[in-house]
């Protein structure tokens, strides 16, 4: 149950953001000055952090959603969904937690 | 309801449909989800592990990438999978809490328009896009541009 609000909040966020990316990065269009103008005002440990936590939204939405269709279409999915849960918490650290810190130390170079 | 139904008039929950809408839309979900992963995860590792990670990101970055098809080609398939993934998730969203016909509708309304303007533009952008546009300061651009 709590994967699955995490699957639609995590699902919601990434869209909004994804609207948001595509209107910025369209500025390449307008100028190469309008763009980095916009770029550069992302370079602050507040969007740095926004960044890692929009990071950290992807990788559970893959990885939950892998599980998903294991669910769908392994015969042992059903049985194996909670120790599934475990498996993208666990996978969600091992690739999180070394992302972070290369990006903090981008983000607060 | 306009008219009172005969008596006896069997229940029918919705107009039968002749499509297998629902049924392609949750095999779309499913398949577009894992060729997402490889694509968002290139992505990311590329923009944002390798190099100076998002510090290195400005035009002259952009444009070296969209110098190469290799790059077009993955960022016009992730732009299309995405936006459609994410719309038809939305969608899914918006049926389990909007309970109004009206509401629904509007949010639906808002939601195409939304993704269909998302869709163009950055299409639109992938493809007319220039990495040394005339006029552009020499800092601001890729170096390859000066040979030209």
């Amino acid at each position: 149950m709590w994967s699955w609000v995490a699957h639609r909040v995590t699902g919601m966020l990434i869209f909004v953001f994804l609207f948001a990316h595509v209107l910025d990065t369209a500025l390449v269009r307008v100028s190469p000055e309008a763009y980095n103008t916009v770029i550069s005002s992302y370079k602050n440990p507040i969007v740095g952090l926004g960044e890692a936590g929009l990071v950290a939204a992807v990788i559970f939405h893959a990885f939950n959603g892998v599980r998903v269709m294991l669910v769908d279409f392994w015969s042992q999915g059903p049985r194996y969904q909670r120790q599934m849960l475990w498996v993208v918490v666990g996978l969600w650290v091992v690739l999180f937690v070394p992302f972070l810190v290369r990006h903090l130390m981008h983000v607060f170079a | 309801m306009s008219t009172i139904e005969a008596p006896r008039t069997q229940f029918r929950r919705s107009r039968a449909t002749r499509s297998n809408y629902e049924l392609w839309s949750w095999v779309f979900m499913r398949g577009s989800g894992l060729l997402l992963i490889a694509l968002v995860f290139g992505h990311l590792l590329v923009n944002l592990v390798l190099g100076e990670g998002i510090k290195q990101v400005d035009f002259a970055f952009v444009a070296g990438k969209w110098a190469s098809p290799f790059w077009q080609t993955w960022d016009l398939m992730m732009l299309w999978l995405a936006e459609i993934h994410g719309a038809n998730g939305v969608r899914t969203i918006i049926n389990d809490y909007a309970e109004k016909d009206r509401t629904r509708f509007a949010l639906k309304t808002l939601l195409l328009a939304s993704a269909g303007l998302i869709l163009v533009l950055g299409t639109l952008v992938i493809f007319t896009f220039d990495p040394c546009p005339t006029g552009a300061a020499t800092a601001d651009v890729p170096s390859f541009c000066q040979t030209r």
